[in-house]
């Protein structure tokens, strides 16, 4: 499966182990996947992705028992999620996890992606398997949203018109796209049987790029903080740099998975509507819209750029399309970016521990990202617009500038040779061979490599 | 599979490359024409396109009030101008204007005031109530310019409905809008 040496799995001849495995080689590929060798020196900022397919997985449980009491229409959506909430058999804790599932998830993915650009886990071998989770993120996003439409509040009425809108800014074809997004002359029963039926289907395609994702994970293996590749060339290097993955990474992301759903349950039982909004828990109404519309917090950097963009930039006043399509463009672009950092970043070191300055320019993207994810929130008046201008000018800018330019200029610092001399250095092991054996196995004795 | 035979560059197509485009062309015109009814069918429906005009009885708008009726799924505010909001509007030159066209239903005419009403002889100002930005209903008598004010990303419109700051594209349009009698209004 990967091109990393591993032991391979032998069941006993004439076993029944061996009958399944000479017909269906899944013993094979469980066995490559629980001892999956991977770089012994990840650090806490590597659990993510354990939690993100936990995540996936409540999500879809909760999601498909909440279909069972759902109702999709105009004058049953919002009246049957109060259903849920009072009447359903512990139905409120279920949309109440499902909801603050979503939150939790997204705080997962950004470490995960945030966790990914620091450690440079986009660079060759490694870009599709870095394309193919920007991927996930978008049909996250759209998951997520649809997902917000379906209780039928003024947020989620809303939400649908701002969102679907956007494309009507496509020039020529615009309008015709939202009305058969709609599938009305505007947001309606129409739009909201579709959205469920998406809502539906989506997870289910995540679940897929997710299997994708991890195949291509078992293929070129992890990153680590090192940056530095696991030496492949032999089993034996492989395990001096590696460890399997059951059950050592497996008990800790099991234990961040346990500290994670510790605050995913305060929120569920103690504070199960602060990342919502109270407006949604109005029934949508087509005549009114609510003050201040804000999206669910996971969308405020992306929606902070969508109003940044106005008419009188002069970059608008060159350019030959409105603000209106600009700001969509600028909204989609932020996100597409991610998909391009591969070829962006000119560095040749993966890990920026090793990297003196664009550790600063790194700082700065995730104070942007929390600056404009604060500012999404305001009203789109005062200082708010300049302070989504000038964040939303230092997003692109980092990565259209400050990664090809940095990458350019910067002198890094010495990397270790592999991953096992980092791991000795910093767990004081030296040569007496003695104390190499922190696994318990039958290592060789720790070794400075030749360079 | 023109290629499991050997044709190279340079070699004459043969029989096999000519029933290899040919099946592969007719078996992307089946699969066009078996998509295209999944993608139809996300279009309006009938009854919803059924839905093309109603009647309004305005004989209840007084001077400065504004009424909100559904159309299409859509707001739609109908306000009987001020003299004040008259002179503001008919004030403004037009080179003022984000978007000069009157975006009325027949198109072609300049955005003054006396275009965009109703019928020039009256006061009665018909619009959507859909902000043309990404579709929110503003708010009336608000913003900078004393017209309408989009809450969701700031959108001025004056007392013509027009607009004048924010990142809305062009003015609220007009529907196809006639007087049936003094007192009805007859959208679509």
């Amino acid at each position: 499966m990967g091109n990393i040496p591993q032991d391979h799995y032998e069941p006993k001849p004439n076993s029944t182990a061996s009958w399944i495995e000479d017909r269906l080689p899944i013993g094979g590929l469980i066995s490559h996947l629980m001892n999956f060798p991977t770089p012994k020196n990840l650090n806490w900022a590597y659990v993510f992705g354990g939690i993100l397919v936990l995540f996936l997985v409540i999500q879809i449980i909760t999601g498909i028992v909440l279909a069972m009491h759902y109702q999709v229409g105009d004058e049953a959506a919002f009246r049957s999620v109060e259903y849920i909430m009072r009447d359903v058999n512990g139905g409120w804790l279920l949309r109440y996890a499902h909801a603050n599932g979503a939150s939790f998830f997204f705080i997962a993915v950004y470490a995960h992606i945030f966790r990914g650009l620091y450690y440079g886990s986009y660079k060759a071998p490694r870009e599709l398997l870095w394309i193919i989770g920007v991927l996930i993120y978008v049909v996250m996003m759209a998951t997520a949203f649809m997902g917000y439409v379906l209780p039928w509040g003024q947020m989620s009425f809303w939400g649908a018109k701002v969102i679907t809108s956007l494309f009507g800014a496509i020039p020529v074809v615009g309008d015709s796209l939202a009305i058969w997004l709609w599938g009305g002359p505007a947001v309606g029963e129409a739009t909201l049987n579709r959205m469920f039926s998406l809502h539906y289907l989506l997870p289910f395609i995540i679940a897929g790029l997710t299997v994708l994702h991890i195949w291509a994970l078992h293929h070129v293996g992890n990153t680590n903080p090192t940056g530095v590749e696991i030496r492949k060339d032999s089993i034996e290097n492989v395990k001096k740099d590696t460890v399997p993955f059951t059950p050592f990474i497996a008990v800790k992301d099991l234990y961040a998975i346990v500290v994670f759903l510790i605050a995913f349950a305060f929120f569920v039982f103690f504070a199960p509507n602060f990342l919502g909004h109270p407006d949604n828990y109005i029934e949508a109404n087509p005549l009114v819209t609510p003050a201040h519309i804000v999206p669910e917090w996971y969308f405020l950097p992306f929606y902070a750029i969508l109003r940044a963009i106005t008419d009188d930039l002069w970059i608008m006043m060159i350019l030959p399309f409105d603000a209106k399509l600009g700001g969509v463009l600028a909204m989609f672009g932020a996100i597409a970016i991610l998909a391009f950092v591969p070829w962006l970043d000119t560095s040749r070191v993966r890990s920026t521990d090793y990297r003196p300055i664009y550790r600063w320019w790194f700082l700065i993207l995730v104070i942007d990202f929390f600056v404009l994810m604060w500012v999404g929130a305001k009203p789109a008046e005062g200082i708010y617009p300049t302070i989504s201008l000038l964040g939303t000018i230092y997003w692109f800018a980092h990565f259209l500038i400050v990664l090809p330019v940095v990458g350019l200029i910067e002198r890094p610092k010495p990397r270790p040779a592999t991953v096992e001399e980092a791991f000795n250095a910093k767990h004081g092991i030296g040569g007496d061979s003695g104390t190499a054996k922190t696994d318990g196995k039958a290592d060789e004795p720790a070794m400075q490599p030749a360079e | 599979m023109a290629h499991t035979h050997g044709t190279t560059d340079g070699e004459e197509p043969d029989r096999r490359d000519i029933l290899f485009l040919a099946t592969g062309a007719v078996g992307a015109v089946g699969v066009a024409a078996s998509v295209w009814p999944l993608i139809d069918q996300m279009n309006p429906s009938a009854a919803e396109r059924a839905l093309s005009s109603i009647s309004v009885d305005v004989s209840g708008v007084e001077v400065g009030q504004q009424i909100t009726v559904t159309f299409l799924k859509s707001p739609v505010f109908i306000r009987r101008l001020t003299e004040a909001e008259i002179t503001a509007a008919n004030e403004t030159p037009l080179s003022d204007l984000k978007d000069q066209s009157a975006q009325t239903a027949a198109g072609g005419a300049d955005a003054s005031l006396e275009n965009r009403l109703a019928d020039p002889s009256r006061d009665f100002l018909v619009m959507n109530g859909v902000c043309t930005h990404l579709g929110c209903v503003p708010v009336g008598e608000a913003g900078d310019f004393g017209g309408w004010f989009c809450p969701c990303h700031g959108s001025h419109y004056d007392t013509a409905g027009r607009i004048r700051k924010g990142p809305a594209p062009t003015n609220l349009p007009i529907p196809r809008v006639t007087f049936t009698d003094e007192d009805t209004i007859r959208l679509g």
